[in-house]
C-alpha cells in the first residue's frame, strides 16, 4: 500500500489534516521550531502535497522526530489542523515501515523503549524512582541523592507505599495487573513494535561494531548520551 | 457585568462533579513529589469531606511513552479503557486524574471515540480478550487541579494563612503555568480555556495573592516527552524553562504554580541547573524562585508542616516563600528524620 493511503488510515492524520493554508501561526508557537531544526508548517505542507518519494523522506528523516507533543499547534491553527497528530501519524508509520532507522533520532527510539516502555510493563508505571538517577538524570540534584540514599526511611516517614503490595504511592503493582498490561501490549501490536525496535537496533549494532545485548547497553549508552563520543572513537578506530 | 478576562474565562466553565470520584495517580509527581497526591487526598478527603477512591489495581495511562512515539495508539487507548473498567468495578462513574498528560490522554480518547465510533468498539473488543473487562464511559472526567478550584472558596475558609507578605501585608506575586495538555488540546474541557485558562489564577485570587501576566506565560515547559527523555535531547527541555525564567524575571515572582506534574519537575530542577551552569538565579538573594504543586500550595496556607508535605525534595529552596508567607517551621527538621533514625548525608547545593 502507498505511504500516503496508509497515513489516511490513521485517526490522527484524519482529524491531524483538514485543509492547511501555510500562514504558518504553527511554526511561529511551536516550542521545537524554536530550538531544533524543526518546521511544522512545512511538514504539513508535504504531506498535503501527497508526493510520496517526499512522504518517505520524511519518515527516514529527523525532523518528525523533534515535535515536542506540546499541542500549543492544535489551539491555534485558524483552520483546525493539528501538525502534533500529523506528527503522531509519521512516526507510527515511520517505526512500521522500519524506514526510523534510517534517521539518527528515529535509532533514538530504542533508548525510550528500553526506559518508560520496559518501565511500563514492569512498574506499572512509565517512570520509577529505582530506575532514576543523578548520573542519567544530573538535572535532579544533590536532593535526589539524598532521597535515594534515604529512600526507605523518607518514603516510609512521608506515608508512601513504596515496594508494598497495595492502594498508595509508589507501591509495587500486582502481578495480575502488570500481567493485563503486558497482554494488552501484545494484543495491540506494542509487544511487536518493540521486538521490531530491538532487531533492527542489533543491526544498526552490527554495523557500528557497538556491543548490543540488553538494557543499558554500549549501544543504548551511544543513543541515550548522544552519538558524538562514539562516532570520535569509531573514528580514532578507523 | 463581568468585563475583560473575567468574561472570557467564564465562557469556558465546566462542570465537575460534587463527590464521589476515582483517583488516578502520576508517573511523574509519584516519583519526584512523593506526598503531594496523598496531601490531595487528605485534602478532599479530609478537609473537604468528600468520598475519593484510591485503587492498588491502577496503572500509567501510558501518556510518556505515547507521546515519545513508543506504543501504538490502540495499546494506550486499551490501558486507558482497562482504567474505566477498574472505576466501574470499585463502583464510581467520576474520573478524576493528578496529571495533566493522563487528562488530555483520557480527553483524546474520549473524543476519538466520539468521531469515530467504530474505533470505540474495536477497542471494547480488544480489552475484552486481553483481560475480560467491560467498561462505562466516565460521567466526569477532570484533572485534580480541578477539584482544589472548584473548592478553593471552602479551603480558603480554613485557611490558617493568605498569600500576603507577611513583612509588608503585600499580596504575594505568583505565577500560574498550566500545563499544556490541560486546555490547549481542547480549550472546552479547561476552566477558563487555553488562553485565559483561570483553574490555578482562580486560586491566587481567592487565597489573597496577585497574578503575574508576563510574556511567556503560556509557552510550554519544554518537557517534550521524548527529548527530556534522552538526555542527548535534553537542551530542548531546559531552553524552553529558560525562556520563561528570562521572562518572568523582571516581574520578581515570589512563587510558580503548576498544574502539571512534568511542569513543576522541571520548573523546579532547571532552575538548579542554570543555578550551577551560570550562576544566574531568579530569585532574590541569590535563591530561586519556590515552585510549588496545587496541592501544595493548598496544604500550606491551610498550616500542614512543610516538611510532612514533602517540600524538602523540591531542588529550588521553598524557604523564601515560606518566610513570606510566615509559615511556622523548624529549618533543623528539613533533613532530619520525624521518627529520629539516622539519615545519611549528601553534599547539598550552595547555589540555590
Amino acid at each position: 500500500m502507498k505511504l500516503l493511503k496508509k497515513l489516511q488510515k490513521d485517526v490522527r492524520y484524519i482529524e491531524g489534516l483538514k485543509a492547511c493554508i501555510n500562514c504558518g501561526v504553527c511554526t511561529a508557537v511551536c516550542p521545537a521550531a524554536q530550538f531544533c531544526d524543526y518546521d511544522p508548517r512545512i511538514i504539513v505542507d508535504t504531506v498535503q502535497h501527497g508526493n510520496e518519494k517526499e512522504i518517505e523522506q520524511l519518515l527516514k528523516s529527523d525532523t518528525i522526530w523533534y515535535c515536542g507533543e506540546c499541542l500549543s499547534c492544535k489551539t491555534r491553527c485558524p483552520r483546525g489542523n493539528t501538525p502534533g497528530y500529523i506528527i503522531q501519524a509519521l512516526r507510527s508509520l515511520s517505526i512500521e515501515t522500519g524506514l526510523f532507522m534510517e534517521s539518527k533520532q528515529g535509532q533514538k527510539q530504542l533508548a525510550i523503549k528500553r526506559t518508560v516502555g520496559e518501565h511500563i510493563l514492569k512498574y506499572g508505571y512509565c517512570v520509577y524512582i529505582d530506575e532514576v538517577d543523578t548520573e542519567m538524570y544530573p538535572e535532579q540534584g544533590p536532593v535526589w541523592d539524598w532521597l535515594k540514599k534515604n529512600r526507605n526511611q523518607i518514603l516510609e516517614e512521608l506515608g508512601t507505599s513504596y515496594k508494598k503490595e497495595q492502594s498508595g504511592t509508589l507501591r509495587r503493582i500486582s502481578k495480575e495487573s502488570l500481567d493485563d498490561l503486558q497482554r494488552i501490549f501484545d494484543e495491540t501490536g506494542a509487544t511487536e513494535r518493540f521486538e521490531k525496535i530491538e532487531m533492527l537496533s542489533a543491526q544498526k549494532a552490527r554495523e557500528l561494531g557497538i556491543d548490543f545485548s540488553e538494557g543499558k547497553d554500549p549501544y543504548f549508552e551511544y543513543l541515550y548520551n548522544g552519538f558524538q563520543d562514539q562516532e570520535e572513537q569509531i573514528n580514532d578506530i578507523d | 457585568m463581568e468585563k475583560g478576562k473575567n468574561q472570557i474565562w467564564q465562557a469556558y466553565q465546566k462542570e465537575i462533579a460534587d463527590d464521589n470520584y476515582y483517583f488516578a495517580r502520576s508517573c511523574i509527581r509519584q516519583n519526584f513529589f512523593p506526598a503531594a497526591e496523598d496531601l490531595f487526598l487528605k485534602i478532599i478527603g479530609q478537609e473537604l469531606s468528600r468520598n475519593i477512591y484510591d485503587d492498588a489495581r491502577q496503572t500509567t495511562c501510558t501518556g510518556i511513552a505515547y507521546h515519545s512515539g513508543l506504543l501504538p495508539f490502540e495499546t494506550t487507548m486499551t490501558i486507558v479503557a482497562r482504567q474505566f473498567a477498574l472505576m466501574n468495578e470499585a463502583g464510581y462513574e467520576n474520573f478524576v486524574c493528578s496529571c495533566v498528560t493522563s487528562f488530555g490522554i483520557y480527553t483524546e480518547v474520549l473524543e476519538t471515540w466520539k468521531h469515530f465510533p467504530e474505533k470505540e468498539k474495536e477497542i471494547r473488543e480488544t480489552l475484552k480478550r486481553a483481560t475480560g473487562m467491560s467498561f462505562e464511559i466516565p460521567k466526569n472526567l477532570v484533572h485534580a487541579s480541578d477539584l482544589i478550584f472548584k473548592f478553593r472558596k471552602e479551603i480558603a475558609e480554613k485557611a490558617k494563612y493568605r498569600l500576603t507578605n507577611r513583612q509588608t501585608g503585600k499580596p504575594l506575586k505568583v505565577v500560574d503555568h498550566i500545563g499544556c495538555h490541560y486546555a490547549k488540546i481542547f480549550p472546552e474541557k479547561g476552566i477558563g480555556g487555553a488562553e485565559f485558562p483561570y483553574v490555578l489564577a482562580g486560586l491566587i485570587d481567592e487565597w489573597g495573592g496577585a497574578q503575574v501576566d508576563y510574556p511567556e506565560r503560556r509557552h510550554c515547559c519544554g518537557f517534550g516527552f521524548r527529548q527530556y527523555l534522552l538526555k542527548s535531547n535534553r537542551g530542548y527541555s531546559l531552553s524552553n524553562c529558560k525562556k520563561k525564567f528570562d521572562s518572568m524575571h523582571p516581574y520578581q515572582p515570589d512563587l510558580i504554580i503548576a498544574n502539571c506534574p512534568g511542569c513543576t519537575f522541571f520548573l523546579d530542577r532547571w532552575q538548579y541547573v542554570i543555578a550551577e551552569m551560570e550562576g544566574k538565579t531568579y530569585g532574590q538573594n541569590g535563591y530561586g524562585i519556590p515552585v510549588l504543586t496545587y496541592e501544595e500550595l493548598a496544604g500550606l496556607i491551610l498550616g500542614y508542616n512543610p516538611w510532612d508535605m514533602g517540600l524538602q525534595l523540591h531542588q529550588t529552596d521553598v524557604l523564601p516563600f515560606l518566610d513570606k508567607l510566615g509559615v511556622e517551621y523548624n529549618p533543623d527538621e528539613k533533613y532530619q528524620s520525624k521518627q529520629k533514625r539516622e539519615l545519611k548525608k549528601t553534599k547539598l547545593t550552595n547555589v540555590l
